[in-house]
């Protein structure tokens, strides 16, 4: 007869109880693993490795000790990566009305300590970079930055991408041949270099870093915009709006851009980390936002530049975790983005 | 004195299957794919495994090889002796050891049977080379040998081609040819004219069965076309929802079948000379989800003859005369002795 | 043939374009060249004399094709900043380290990445297989310059095991040559690495489901044998093809790891160039940099398509 098994868990051959079991260990490991990095007792190499190793096997435990729990498994980076985010936009947007420190009017911190470490007091939880500015309010004030110039990026390259690439796949030929050319003439120029020498025509400005920002985004969001176009425009439907009359535009509106849009969309999340990466990249060279005014790529630049980061590794420690978190959270988010509504794309 | 004649050949079964169970661990549930089969076979017999999609068949028959056992997020149980070794209690090398010289495979499609990017001749050397050890000139020989005995013309010439050069039923006899060539003591043929032109698949069955005749090996043809295995099998086990629901000499059953579903099988194969516009006899419904059989006869919803005790209560398969068993509590043109309530222990399922 | 023809016609449209668009940038500049190098104060003469002298007052097209036709006998102008070399020649002089290090860190990653590729999509979902996706998919989410930076304080710092900055010319020591090319080549090597192994891993894992596999494995082949033989080749297409835009690509990515190291490669060259404004050296490298680019990507194609037996022409 066939009966249901209670200690079976989906998705695994283990028993519900092995699997707590496993959990409740790794979990353990993970903690020890974490303090005993923390503490500093070892040699100054290993450190790293275990709080990071530490970190994965406590994740790994809470992941197996839910999934025991509740029988099945849960997403539970994706869910972790989302409250980042959350975090970190709800911080950003609200910067202006957080009781923050200075961020960067040096002026106004000429009589405050610098270089504090960051967990040692309360006024200053990240700590005082070279100027005494607080490290907490550069972290926030510069996401607001590099969030702003990524969004903004992003959208003009996905309304002028999908404008062009809908245009190239519905009319093909010609049009789509001249397309193509531009697409891979921008293309040609590797994206760092090109916007490095529009950096050097630009004013450092916000709008203008996210006006040189979307072209690296407008060519593949065109090829993936023209692909998809293709691939609809033989579909009965956009037959039976022609037959219909519509005329060619409604066709396009109408028909196509519902349909086009959402792989782009969850692309457009996929790009997103590569433009954030990018805007840092170029602050790190120092042709983006220049500094007091907060980015973390030159607060990166910060602590390179007289090595002080030997000194200080906090001062590359902040930013740089804080723009590997968001980078991660939102590839991973665009990950799942992609297994949802752009299987094709998703390759990586 | 011996009085029993079951079968001609007394030589000990070179394939014998017992309880055999395969699951799937998935998202979904536990899905039970084979559900406790057993079967023997003995040298030169032929055995037909017939079913629909998802009966099945097709994992029977790799769990057979031992291609698919426990591990990962699949469980396979019960027992499985390849000229008298357990297959699954073997290690993984172990196991390779028998595929090619005591047991082998003819997949279903030749067209991506076959690695589209390596020429057929290394198809054929490659297991000569690892099981039979020999040297490269020596393995390009047999393969020539082998390809020649399957009927390919010019071998030579065929073994630097690539598979894309060749015709699907070119390519199934290359399939054949690479099965055979370590002349292995079983082989399972797994829907090996499906993917083929009709006039080709005779050719081909045709040819596997010359093979077994003149190598006396144990064959097992898989197949979901009844066609295939009518006069080529001396006997067939049918199987639905990963049972087998009834086993007989294949004459027999086509002469008379038992088992409801195996009845509607039968008669569902159109005819050529039948009258015009007769209409297609179909089997209602469809197999049920594996990952959440019925309880009772999984074939009951599909079933003209199924009454409550169907719906409530599996049957079991059991003998109705020596050689013939089947799974039901209503069996066509047969009545069944007295079944005392549902009994543990070994004797449920009789061998086939 | 006509195909080849037709490419061969795109790419000289693509190249075209990329140069006139590099030219466009710089010359259509806000603010004068001429004041800049002069200085102010001075009769406007001067400042006309000299843009007469740069071509500056000649319409935009023939400033172009002059440029261009200039460009293709090797003359890419002089640097507009002290002291005032031949665009050229420093661009023979940046290209082999920015090449050298490209290459070395595809190399790197190469090694690295196929054997973690083939192991990850033995056992599919086993513990290795989760342990290089999560650290690949971390990898790609850490900037080359942090990854860089982190890796600097790593082993430079706390171990003191390979030196911070400088270059050591192939041709004067291979071994010290290599000490300095080491680390910015693993760095470049790392994000890369990443990215082939989840690549080749996914397509081995698609290619390990294919019917023929199946096969290969009911011959009794060993495990190794099957990646490597069925496996492997089938699936080295795909890494070829990001082989070949990573290549590309790797010269423009190598920019960052310059600068960290303070690299005298073409990545270095350009960012000093743009910060000085020193347009006729970022013009000139960007040109040479787009244009290896997409010969690259164009050979690339041509390979592969000479390897994958299925697009060969049959011989029958």
């Amino acid at each position: 007869m066939y009966m249901p098994d209670p200690g079976f868990v989906r998705g695994t051959l283990l028993r519900r109880g092995q699997l707590a079991r496993r959990g409740a260990a790794l979990l353990v490991a993970g903690l020890v693993a974490v303090a005993l990095g923390l503490s500093g007792v070892l040699v100054a190499v290993v450190n790293p490795v275990l709080i990071i190793g530490g970190l994965v096997a406590v994740y790994a435990g809470v992941d197996r000790l839910v999934w025991a729990a509740r029988r099945r498994r849960l997403d539970l980076l994706l869910g972790l990566a989302s409250a980042w985010l959350v975090l970190l936009v709800g911080a950003a947007i609200l910067a202006p009305v957080l009781p923050l420190g200075e961020h960067e009017d040096v002026a106004a911190t000429i009589t405050d300590p610098i270089f504090l470490e960051p967990f040692t007091y309360g006024d200053h939880p990240l700590g005082t970079n070279g100027a005494g500015l607080d490290m907490l309010a550069r972290v926030i004030y510069g996401a607001r930055a590099s969030l702003t110039i990524a969004v903004m990026a992003v959208t003009i390259g996905l309304v002028v991408g999908s404008a062009i690439g809908i245009i190239a796949g519905f009319y093909r030929r010609k049009v789509d041949t001249v397309i193509g050319i531009f697409t891979n003439a921008l293309l040609a120029v590797p994206p760092l270099i090109l916007l490095i020498v529009l950096a050097t025509v630009l004013d450092p400005k916000v709008r203008n870093m996210a006006i040189a920002l979307s072209l690296l985004t407008i060519p593949t969001m065109v090829r993936l915009a023209r692909a998809n176009t293709i691939a609809y425009s033989q579909r009965e439907f956009v037959l039976a709006a022609r037959a219909l009359g519509a005329t060619k535009g409604r066709i396009m509106v109408r028909e196509l851009l519902p349909n086009v849009l959402p792989p782009m969309l969850s692309m457009a999340v996929v790009v997103m980390s590569a433009l954030i990466v990018a805007e840092a990249s170029l602050s790190f060279l120092g042709l983006g936002i220049q500094p007091p005014s907060p980015t973390w790529g030159n607060m990166i630049l910060e602590a390179e530049a007289n090595d002080t980061m030997t000194e200080h590794p906090f001062i590359l420690l902040v930013p740089g975790t804080v723009l590997f978190l968001t980078v991660y959270s939102v590839n991973l988010l665009g990950e799942r983005a992609q297994q949802r509504w752009d299987p094709r794309g998703a390759k990586l | 004195m011996s009085t029993e004649v079951a079968s001609t050949t007394q030589a000990p079964p070179v394939l014998e299957v017992v309880d055999l169970e395969t699951r799937f661990h998935t998202a979904r549930g536990v899905v039970r794919a084979v559900d406790g089969v057993s079967l023997s076979l003995r040298a030169g017999e032929t055995l037909g495994l017939v079913g629909e999609s998802g009966s099945g068949k097709s994992v029977l028959g790799r769990t057979l090889m031992g291609l698919i056992a426990t591990g990962g997020t699949t469980e396979v149980s019960g027992t499985v002796r390849i000229a008298g070794q357990a297959v699954h209690e073997l290690s993984g090398r172990q196991r390779r050891k028998l595929w090619g010289p005591k047991i082998a495979m003819v997949f279903q499609d030749p067209m991506t049977s076959l690695n589209p990017v390596r020429p057929i001749g290394v198809h054929l050397t490659d297991p000569l080379r690892l099981h039979l050890g020999l040297s490269r000139r020596a393995a390009k020989e047999r393969a020539v040998e082998l390809l020649d005995r399957v009927g390919i013309p010019d071998p030579r010439r065929r073994l630097e081609q690539y598979p894309h050069e060749l015709s699907g039923g070119m390519r199934q006899r290359v399939m054949i040819a690479v099965a055979l060539s370590c002349d292995p003591e079983i082989l399972i043929a797994d829907e090996p004219t499906t993917a083929l032109d009709v006039t080709v698949q005779k050719q081909i069955l045709d040819l596997l069965g010359s093979l077994a005749r003149e190598r006396q090996m144990a064959t097992v043809l898989i197949s979901h076309d009844l066609g295939a295995v009518e006069g080529r099998t001396d006997r067939v086990v049918v199987m639905y929802a990963g049972r087998a629901v009834e086993t007989a000499p294949t004459t027999e059953l086509f002469a008379a079948p038992h088992h409801p579903y195996a009845e509607a099988l039968i008669g569902s194969v159109p005819a050529l000379d039948a009258p015009p516009h007769t209409v297609l006899r179909a089997i209602d419904g469809t197999p049920p989800d594996m990952a959440n059989p019925p309880v009772g006869c999984r074939y009951a919803p599909r079933c003209n003859r199924a009454q409550d005790l169907c719906r409530d209560q599996m049957p079991l398969l059991l003998d109705t005369s020596p050689g013939r068993s089947v799974a039901c509590h209503f069996p066509v043109s047969v009545a069944l002795p007295d079944v005392p309530e549902v009994p543990d222990g070994a004797n449920e399922k009789e061998t086939v | 043939m006509r195909a080849l023809l037709r490419r061969l016609g795109q790419l000289v449209a693509v190249l075209a374009l990329v140069s006139f668009g590099v030219f466009l940038l710089v010359a259509a500049l806000p603010g004068d060249p001429a004041a800049a190098i002069l200085g102010p104060g001075r009769p406007p003469e001067d400042y006309a004399a000299l843009r007469a002298e740069m071509g500056l007052d000649q319409p935009l097209f023939q400033r172009y094709f002059e440029w261009l036709g200039q460009a293709l006998t090797g003359d890419l102008g002089s640097s507009t900043v002290p002291p005032y070399l031949d665009v050229s020649d420093r661009i023979t002089a940046a290209l082999p380290v920015s090449i050298e290090l490209a290459c070395l860190g595809l190399l790197i990653a190469l090694l690295i990445a196929i054997p973690l590729a083939l192991v990850s999509a033995y056992r599919e979902g086993g513990l290795v297989d989760r342990v290089v996706s999560g650290g690949t998919f971390a990898i790609l989410s850490i900037p080359s310059f942090l990854l860089g930076l982190l890796l600097i304080m790593l082993v430079v710092e706390t171990l003191g095991w390979l030196p911070r900055s400088q270059w050591v010319r192939l041709s004067d020591s291979v071994a010290g040559n290599l000490e300095h090319a080491i680390l910015p080549a693993i760095v470049i090597a790392l994000p890369e690495a990443a990215l082939f192994t989840r690549i080749l891993r996914n397509d081995l894992v698609r290619t390990l489901r294919e019917d023929f596999v199946l096969a290969a494995r009911a011959k009794g082949m060993p495990p190794s044998r099957v990646m490597l033989n069925e496996a492997l080749r089938p699936s080295s297409f795909s890494l070829v093809t990001v082989v070949g835009i990573a290549l590309g690509t790797l010269i423009g990515s190598t920019v960052i790891v310059e600068y960290l190291f303070s690299l005298p490669g073409m990545g270095t060259l350009v960012v000093t160039a743009a910060s000085q404004g020193d347009f006729p050296i970022v013009q000139g490298a960007t040109l040479v940099i787009a244009t290896l680019y997409v010969l690259i990507n164009t050979g690339i194609d041509v390979v592969y398509g000479y390897l994958d037996p299925r697009t060969r022409r049959v011989h029958a």
